[in-house]
């Protein structure tokens, strides 16, 4: 296990020094392109007549040691200005990740045991659009119908935020925030929605066929108890792998919903940051989530031996 | 433990409900003003904000008139001297009084500054001779005094000087730094600054103790959120999230005037939208008859028609309506035929291959211009390559002359009209800044002249015909392709007399604005 960890670690590390670069060239054309230069050398302490590697060495050790560089518009740290904005995106995506799962057992459920059922065909074509539909799209049909037609959830931005600690301020404890994470969540999770239910779906299906589950029908056993305990529990294995790998995506999605819901997260920033040409904290956020990723995924391998205790880490070629 | 956090929970919900002040007025903007300097940027964010917080010494009405405001009155004492006399017992927001020395501290701060030192190139200086009263020196008689002094905000000379905690001084103006004056405001204007997270929101709160009494103002609160997605912003409008939205697509001006609960205000604009054809990159283009056959080619009226769905006002000139060089008479060229037969007798029949270079995010559908103009071009068989890239980086760009059409939107900073020329059609000067967003390497020693003329020319009758005939110059020599100038649109909730307080700078005056009782 320790073996593996390590290994999962260096990987990590490699992963991180190749977005470095990616992120170090961006930022190193963008600051040609816009004749800032000056500015922006002085904003990363990197000479600007240096060679590449000099460059990227600076940039390098300076990254190691949380300085990205100074956003021009926001006029501080560009790590700083990530760390502000992520509470927004992570509450964002918790949100939605919970109305997936609220959302999706149940409904991946129902499907798979009724498969000819009307709601179930219903299900699985509306989830081949909620697919296919763009999150921007969704997020616009949201809006229209719940702020402008029924005015009964708000449009946009965080509404009334509870501070927690630090940089944390928490839409879960107001009813206020409540009401304005209700859109955002919803459209973010119309995108996850689809494959989960579909995932269930399909390894419920398997499960249902399995002797196992013939064996417990033929104790007597309550059937919800077989499905929602004994079945359930074995096709959690892949929603789980497939979850983690998918949270990471959200993180990605969260740029569209953050700018239709003009939600102040990470992704609405760097959109914006993209816009203005704000190239040290394109490059911070870049490198932020890639961070995010990495870490994402080692979580899900160590989790995945836990659940399965079949799967060995130690052995695996990492 | 479960049950105490969850009663806990319930506590802050019950406890939370807004709070929200007596004549709130929620205001959706497209951005946030990149700093609370008012002399930081020059750009429309910053002057909205400016007349939030401070005060001009002059304003524009909405009849293109000037306005007293911290200056009382003023007069002339020699050609070049301009005597003006200060309002008595104005506060600062710090509660300094303003004084002539107050006007003389922020006029020498501008000079440092970038972007606002070109508007006052003209003036030497600011001598004061009293506490209220003090004297505007010119290098010669300049005609535009007035219009160049809408944009001084006298700011706390006391509250500005000094050094901060990090030892930095406090008057620095640093473009996208940060810089005490780019956090901290003290000014004469109806609103402070409550709150402010950029980017996210800012809060404002009435100024009690507010020069202006007379101002039959109501607002007591202004809450500015910047909201970037146009549909967004519609949308927390028509739900009554918020009460004033600036810009509203063209897409969206319905939607805005049909709703019970909300009405749309508009203005004919001033912002001229224009292309450039590169002489130097385009040997083609030095052709008088190629420059007038492009214009002809170009169906300006069905740009407006289809594209901004007439929602701005055909244009061939660069001076809009009310502006002095405004010639009434000059209509759109478009005719096709005739296009055709001007590259003809060109000797460009076949036509040829050019590039072509505009922001998509910077005028209203810009892109989509873009696109029908190069379209259109395809007509008289000018074969248009066409990219389109994002303002950040456009306009190093087009400071390089990257391509050999570019488009530019302009407005006139003194809203006047020898500014147009001066920095889109005039010869090219690095020295005195002259033609600096001339891309097309247009020169006329006689419409420059003419332009020398009109900017010391102290009558106005003589002055409005130097300025028509320069503009006649420019529309006979096709010197650029006008296309339109670009309305103005704000969506109101009923109830918000807003439409006494928009203006063609696009910079409400919020401290007037009276709100009805609900």
């Amino acid at each position: 296990m320790i073996i593996y960890l390590a290994k999962r670690f260096i990987q990590a590390l490699l992963v991180l020094a190749v977005i470095s670069l990616i992120g170090f060239t961006v930022q190193d054309n963008l600051a040609f392109q816009q004749g800032l230069n000056a500015g922006s050398a002085a904003a990363y302490n990197v000479e600007t007549d240096a060679g590449f590697l000099t460059k990227y060495f600076q940039f390098v050790s300076g990254a190691i040691q949380g300085d990205l560089g100074t956003s021009s518009f926001f006029k501080e740290p560009a790590l700083t200005v990530i760390l502000k904005k992520m509470p927004a995106t992570l509450e964002l995506i918790f949100a939605a990740a919970v109305l997936v799962g609220i959302f999706s057992v149940p409904l991946g459920i129902f499907t798979a045991l009724y498969p000819h059922h009307t709601i179930s065909r219903l299900i699985l074509s509306v989830s081949v659009l909620g697919l296919s539909v763009p999150v921007f799209v969704t997020s616009i049909l949201l809006i229209y119908l719940f702020s402008v037609t029924w005015n009964i959830l708000p449009s946009f931005g965080r509404g009334d935020v509870v501070p927690i600690v630090g940089y944390w301020e928490t839409n879960f404890a107001s009813w206020d925030g409540l009401k304005h994470i209700v859109l955002p969540a919803f459209a973010l999770a119309s995108v996850m929605l689809p494959l989960f239910v579909r995932l269930i779906r399909a390894e419920m299906r398997q499960v249902l066929k399995s002797e196992y589950v013939k064996y417990a029908r033929a104790r007597g056993l309550s059937p919800w108890r077989i499905y929602f305990v004994h079945a359930l529990k074995n096709t959690l294995l892949p929603v789980v792998t497939v979850g983690g790998v998918q949270i990471g995506t959200l993180v990605a999605y969260t740029i569209l919903a953050e700018t239709v819901f003009q939600w102040p997260g990470m992704g609405f920033m760097f959109l914006e940051a993209v816009n203005r040409g704000d190239a040290p904290l394109i490059v911070a956020y870049l490198m932020v989530v890639g961070a995010i990723f990495v870490v994402l995924n080692t979580i899900v391998d160590v989790l995945y031996s836990a659940i399965n205790p079949t799967v060995n880490l130690a052995r695996m070629a990492a | 433990m479960l049950r105490r956090v969850f009663a806990a929970i319930m506590l802050t919900v019950m406890f939370s409900g807004p709070t929200a002040a007596q004549n709130s007025l929620r205001v959706a903007y497209d951005a946030d003003p990149v700093s609370l300097d008012p002399y930081e940027q020059l750009s429309g964010g910053t002057l909205q904000l400016s007349h939030l917080i401070f005060d001009p010494l002059v304003r524009w009405t909405q009849d293109h008139e000037i306005e007293a405001r911290l200056a009382e009155r003023w007069e002339y004492v020699a050609p070049q001297t301009m005597r003006f006399h200060l309002r008595e017992n104005v506060q600062f927001h710090s509660g300094n009084l303003l004084t002539a020395y107050d006007v003389e501290w922020t006029f020498n701060r501008l000079k440092t500054s970038g972007d606002f030192k070109a508007i006052f190139e003209p003036f030497t200086s600011v001598s004061v001779i009293d506490d209220h009263t003090f004297d505007v020196k010119m290098s010669q008689p300049y005609p535009l005094v007035l219009n160049s002094l809408t944009y001084l905000f006298p700011m706390d000379r006391a509250f500005y000087s000094g050094l901060t905690d990090d030892g930095r001084d406090k008057a620095e103006i640093v473009k996208h730094g940060n810089s005490f004056s780019s956090r901290n405001a003290s000014g004469t204007g109806p609103f402070i600054v409550a709150e402010r997270e950029q980017g996210v929101k800012s809060v404002f709160k009435r100024f009690d103790r507010y020069w202006d009494q007379q101002s039959k103002g109501n607002v007591e609160e202004i809450v500015l959120t910047p909201i970037k997605e146009d549909s967004t912003r519609l949308a927390a409008l028509l739900s009554g999230a918020v009460d004033f939205i600036a810009p509203v697509a063209p897409s969206n001006l319905k939607n805005v005037s049909d709703h019970p609960q909300t009405k749309l205000i508009t203005m004919p604009g001033t912002r001229a939208i224009t292309f450039q054809l590169n002489m130097d990159r385009v040997p083609a283009f030095k052709d008088i008859r190629v420059r007038q056959a492009v214009d002809y080619a170009i169906n300006n009226a069905g740009i407006v028609e289809r594209i901004m769905h007439g929602f701005a006002t055909v244009s061939a000139q660069m001076s809009p309506e009310g502006y002095v060089g405004h010639i009434e008479v000059l209509a759109p060229r478009y005719d096709l035929d005739k296009a055709k037969a001007l590259m003809a007798e060109a000797g460009y029949a076949d036509g040829f291959q050019v590039s072509m270079l505009a922001p998509h995010n910077r005028y209203v559908n810009d892109e989509r211009i873009a696109q029908a103009v190069a379209l259109m071009l395809s007509k008289i068989n000018i074969e248009v390559d066409l990219q389109t890239i994002p303002k950040a980086q456009y306009w190093t760009q087009y400071d390089a002359r990257a391509a050999d059409i570019m488009m530019i939107g302009w407005h006139s900073d003194t809203e006047d009209s020898a500014n147009f020329h001066q920095f889109l059609t005039a010869c090219p000067n690095e020295e005195t800044g002259q033609g600096r967003y001339n891309s097309s390497g247009y020169c006329n020693p006689d419409a420059d002249e003419l332009m020398q003329r009109a900017n010391s020319e102290m009558d106005a009758t003589l002055r409005a015909e130097l300025l028509r005939d320069l503009e006649q110059i420019l529309f006979d020599d096709a010197a650029f392709i006008p296309l339109h100038w670009q309305n103005l649109a704000w969506g109101v909730r009923n109830g918000i007399l807003a439409e006494d307080i928009v203006n063609a700078q696009n910079a409400p005056y919020f401290g007037d604005l009276v709100m009805e009782a609900q």
